[in-house]
This record gives structure tokens, C-alpha cells and sequence, in this order.
């Protein structure tokens, strides 16, 4: 039989994402990939696979999915109500599906974007390098209902795994590196902006994420123009508005708006999966403070295999107690 | 220009070339040529590169590459010529895209010929007979911003936004045309429409122009340009320049 899952009712922003197609800036085509790569490199480390394999981002919301043959998954991301015929499943954690079962999987508890690894991956064939949905560049679709995706095969069979996830659901302190416009912006303004505590707008998306200001925003005066240049991901561009609006993997390339300050990478995550309503607050690093930043995340990326262990089963989490024998070969006493 | 070349970082893993703070044929040049002399150079640790308007973007990995080698290599590559002197890119392509203007199709175009200070049929004809060239693709996947149009030109962009343009719009501002990839918003006045799709992602060129390229815009028909919209390329035509 053919392997393959299929999707039924998906959320309105289910998508296939892998670590994206860099290379096209020059084209004006941004390197998506994954709004969360480290949730995606997680669901890789559960299943003992590659990183690079397509898999299901569920911003919000999952739905239900269906497997044709028996099938290793991972969940990691932002959290999301999730059974399996029924019965709970536990996140961050790697499990076995057999074909007739449904994966239940609801909305998100925590944090945005929700990730539904397989094991195998999804063999869709790659359009420039990659395979995962491009929205802003319409490359690429959101899941509809009933869609069938091909699934490679699977080489391992192990499952019941999990891990710890580094905290980043709920925002906090993000590590900013001066960009092009900084010293555009006055000192005061500067300061301003990394002693104030942001809320994450309602308005966000795969291109990026809305902040607001309590009070003042932090537009520069009128008649700044500033030339196009390019766009990297993490940039802080300040908008008429004076509301920043970080951007995240599925940008433009170029852009005319001030950034007032560029998140390192290994903060990405966390302004991705930062949900409205949350704080975010700004710190400028030096750059050897970021380098340094870098080369932790890297760390980790690489070392999230060796964190990786079995998933022992706490009691509280088995819905099922009872139908387990406990203990056997007891005597009543009364022999 | 005093101050320029200029490099300067942008975030952890990028460094930047400007060749000038505006728009200037010399300093757009200058950036396609030091993109062609950087991949040509083809160092260890870069990944990637890229020209906006009047710069050019290095992406490297700043673990393998620290940024104050890249910036000596950058630095010595720039001592090596004058960049605003050097030659247009090799392979360029002189490409032709059937546009209608005005009416339905380009709805600003009298809004625009008149901020140009000439009448509709003048500013027809001066548009499609233009030589423009691509300065530089961005915002949106093969989305080429051409100059430069004449002085008149020098049109601003509204102060609101369209709320939608479609996919092949020709838009005007700034001396400039920028020829929509995708159906967006715009500050820029739609003067007309053609049918080619810029982006083709499963094409083996996906990308039909790129920085460098000389296109003109020749009038046609709406009867014409509904025929052409059934292939992808819109009636396109191209010819390799020398």
C-alpha cells in the first residue's frame, strides 16, 4: 500500500515547511522554511532523522489526520490538544499511529505554530530546492481538506521518545544586533525602544510579526526616505505607524521602512511563537555576545539527538490505568 | 562620490556594499559588477549574494567567515578597480513585454501623464518606446524595478495606497516602473497591464529577468493581450544583448 496521510480539516494555516530554498535572494525570493526551525529540528531529533524533510506546521490549529500504513510521528511546536483515537498525546514526544487510527490534533495551548513530524518525512518532489508551501511567493498552498500527501519510507521504528523544549512560548527578553538604519534613530529613541515593553499584535503571519508600543510609537520624523536595500529575517522595521513589525521567514527581500535593530537568529523561534497579547522587550548585544549566541544555538541544534530519551509513562498521564494489570500474582490473604 | 564604496553589517550573518545613498546608473552598475567579481571569487564561508538598487549583500556564515576577514577580503577586492566605471554584467537579455495602457488596464495612467506634465498620448508613447533596465529584483520573487524614465518623470507616489494591483501590472514613480509579480498593494499609479507571469517555478528558468536586463514595454491591444494571456510568457520576447 501506498504510504501517505491525509488530511481532514485542516486549520485555515496548515502548511508542508522544511528548512526552506536559500540562494534566491538576488530573485527576490525569501528563504522560508519553517516559521519555528528549531520545533522542526526537534520532531527530526524524536524521530532520528534528517532535519531537511518536509514537515506539517499548524499555525493555531491542526486537524485530523488519517495514516495508510503504520507511521512514526513527532509533535513539537507550540502545543496543541491532540488524541489519538481518543486518547490523550502527550507533546514533544515521538509516537506510533497504526492505519485507521485518527490523529486528532486541536488548537494550540501555548505559543503559535504547532509540528507534526513523520516519520520518513513527506516525498513531495522539491520546486527550487524545496518543498515547503511559500504563501508570499505563491509557492505552494495551504492543506485543504482531504489532501494526500506521500510519505517516503520509513528506515527506524522506534517511537516513545521525548525531550525538553527550550522555553519560548510565551515571549520575553529578544537579543537585538544594531541594522542599517540604527543610527538613524535618535539615542533617546534608541533607549526608548529597549526599556519598552512591547505587546505581540493580533496581526501576524509567516512574513512576520506585529509589535505594539503601550504608548508613543517609534517613528522617525517625516521626510526620512529611506533608499531600498535588502532584508534579512529578524529585521525591525519601523513603519509609518511607529508599531514595529519584526520579520520572519517568508519576507520581502528588499524594503524601504528604517529597522531600527535585527533579532539574532537564535531568537527567531521565540518571535515566532510568541502569541498575541504576549511581551516582548528588546536588548541590544554586542556582536561577540551574538556570536557567541550563535554558536550555543548551533550547539544545540547538533546535540538535540543526544537529548532525545524514552518517554517513561507517568501515571497521571495514562487515561487508561485501569486497563493496565499492575500487579499480578498477588496473594488475597485468604489462601 | 565621497564616502562610497561604504560597507557596513547587517544582522549576525550579512555585510553590505552601498555604493551611494540614491539612485545613480553609475553606482547601480558598480553593484552588479561587484556581485559578478564576488561570485567569480567564490570564498569560503560566503553563501550567498545579491544587489538591491546601489548595493550589494554578502551573506556568509560569520562561525566559518568572521566578518572583520570578509570586510579585509571585501575591502581589498574594492581596491582592485573602479567599480563605477566597470562594464554591465555579461548574458544580458533585451526581453519585450506587449503592454496595454490606460482604460481599465492602467487606470492611473491620465493621473500620471498629467503629474508628468504631458497629455495621455504623449506619455504612451514615450512609455512604450522606452529602453528601460532592470535595477535590481526584490520585494517579491522576480519582481524587477527598471529605470530610469526621463526627468518628467520624476513623478511622487500617491499618498495612499492602492489596495490591490494585479499580477502584471506596470505601475510608475520616481522615474522609475516596477512590473508586478503578484497581485499586491502599491503607492505606485498602474499605467498598464501585460500578461507575463515574472515568476515560473516550474520552469527551468524560473525567473525570467534578472538584474541587468533591458526591457520595453510596446503597445498592444486588449484584444492582443487577452490572446497572450494563455502562455505564461504573456507574448514576451527575448534577444541576447551583446
Amino acid at each position: 500500500m501506498t504510504r501517505s496521510v491525509i488530511v481532514h480539516k485542516p486549520g485555515p494555516g496548515v502548511t508542508m515547511q522544511d528548512t526552506g530554498r536559500p540562494g534566491f535572494l538576488a530573485y527576490g525570493l525569501s528563504r522560508g522554511g519553517a516559521a519555528d526551525r528549531l520545533a522542526l529540528a526537534e520532531g527530526a531529533a524524536l524521530l532520528r532523522q534528517d532535519e531537511a524533510l518536509p514537515a506539517i506546521e499548524m499555525a493555531g490549529y491542526g486537524g485530523t489526520f488519517a495514516f495508510t500504513t503504520p507511521t512514526r510521528i513527532a509533535l513539537t511546536g507550540a502545543p496543541m490538544r491532540c488524541t489519538l483515537d481518543g486518547e490523550p498525546l502527550a507533546w514533544n514526544a515521538s509516537h506510533a499511529v497504526a492505519p485507521g487510527q485518527l490523529l486528532e490534533i486541536g488548537g494550540v495551548q501555548a505559543g503559535v505554530y504547532g509540528y507534526l513530524s513523520i516519520g520518513g518525512g513527506i516525498a513531495v518532489p522539491p520546486r527550487l530546492g524545496g518543498s515547503g508551501a511559500h504563501l508570499a511567493a505563491g509557492l505552494g498552498a495551504v492543506l485543504t481538506d482531504g489532501a494526500n500527501l506521500p510519505l517516503a519510507p520509513d528506515s527506524k521504528s522506534e517511537t516513545g521518545l521525548c525531550l525538553t523544549p527550550t522555553s519560548r512560548l510565551d515571549g520575553g527578553t529578544l537579543r537585538i544586533l544594531p541594522s542599517l538604519q540604527t543610527d538613524v534613530f535618535p539615542p533617546e529613541t534608541r533607549e526608548r525602544f529597549t526599556y519598552t515593553e512591547f505587546t505581540r499584535d493580533a496581526r501576524g503571519n509567516r512574513m512576520g510579526v506585529r509589535l505594539v508600543p503601550p504608548e508613543e510609537g517609534f517613528g522617525l520624523t517625516e521626510g526620512q526616505t529611506i533608499l531600498s536595500e535588502v532584508i534579512v529575517t529578524g529585521d525591525i522595521q519601523i513603519p509609518g505607524d511607529g508599531a514595529p513589525y519584526i520579520l520572519l521567514s517568508e519576507c520581502q527581500t528588499t524594503g524601504g521602512y528604517p529597522r531600527i535593530g535585527t533579532v539574532i537568529p537564535a531568537d527567531l523561534p521565540k518571535v515566532a511563537q510568541t502569541p498575541p497579547g504576549a511581551k516582548l522587550r528588546f536588548e541590544f548585544v554586542t556582536r561577540e555576545a551574538a556570536l557567541q549566541a550563535e554558536t550555543h544555538y548551533r550547539k544545540h541544534l547538533t546535540g538535540l539527538r543526544s537529548q532525545v530519551r524514552p518517554r517513561l509513562r507517568d501515571p497521571y498521564d495514562m487515561p487508561d490505568l485501569g486497563a493496565y494489570t499492575l500487579i499480578s500474582g498477588a496473594i488475597t490473604g485468604e489462601e | 562620490m565621497t564616502g562610497f564604496p561604504a560597507l557596513a553589517a547587517v544582522g549576525l550573518s550579512g555585510l553590505l556594499v552601498r555604493f551611494g545613498d540614491t539612485l545613480s546608473e553609475p553606482a547601480n552598475r558598480a553593484a552588479l559588477a561587484l556581485r559578478a567579481a564576488v561570485e567569480a571569487e567564490g570564498w569560503d564561508g560566503v553563501e550567498e549574494c545579491a544587489t538591491s538598487l546601489v548595493s550589494t549583500f554578502l551573506r556568509f556564515d560569520p562561525l566559518r567567515l568572521p566578518l572583520e576577514t570578509l570586510e579585509a577580503q571585501v575591502h581589498t577586492l574594492l581596491q582592485s578597480r573602479d567599480w563605477y566605471a566597470e562594464p554591465l554584467p555579461q548574458g544580458r537579455s533585451l526581453i519585450r513585454i506587449p503592454t496595454v495602457y490606460g482604460g481599465a488596464h492602467g487606470p492611473q495612467l491620465e493621473e500620471a501623464a498629467a503629474a508628468a506634465g504631458v497629455d495621455t498620448q504623449t506619455a504612451v508613447a514615450e512609455l512604450s518606446s522606452a529602453r528601460t533596465r532592470v535595477t535590481t529584483i526584490g520585494f517579491a520573487p522576480g519582481q524587477p524595478y527598471l529605470g530610469t524614465l526621463p526627468e518628467h518623470w520624476n513623478i511622487p507616489r500617491q499618498t495612499s495606497l492602492t489596495p490591490n494591483v494585479p499580477r502584471g501590472a506596470l505601475v510608475v514613480a520616481i522615474r522609475q516602473l516596477v512590473l508586478f509579480s503578484n497581485p499586491m498593494p502599491t503607492g505606485w499609479r498602474q499605467i498598464g497591464l501585460t500578461a507575463v507571469q515574472l515568476f515560473q517555478p516550474d520552469a527551468p528558468e524560473p525567473f525570467v529577468l534578472k538584474p541587468g536586463d533591458e526591457v520595453e514595454f510596446p503597445a498592444v491591444s486588449a484584444e492582443r493581450l487577452a490572446e497572450l494571456q494563455a502562455s505564461q510568457m504573456g507574448g514576451a520576447t527575448r534577444e541576447t544583448l551583446p
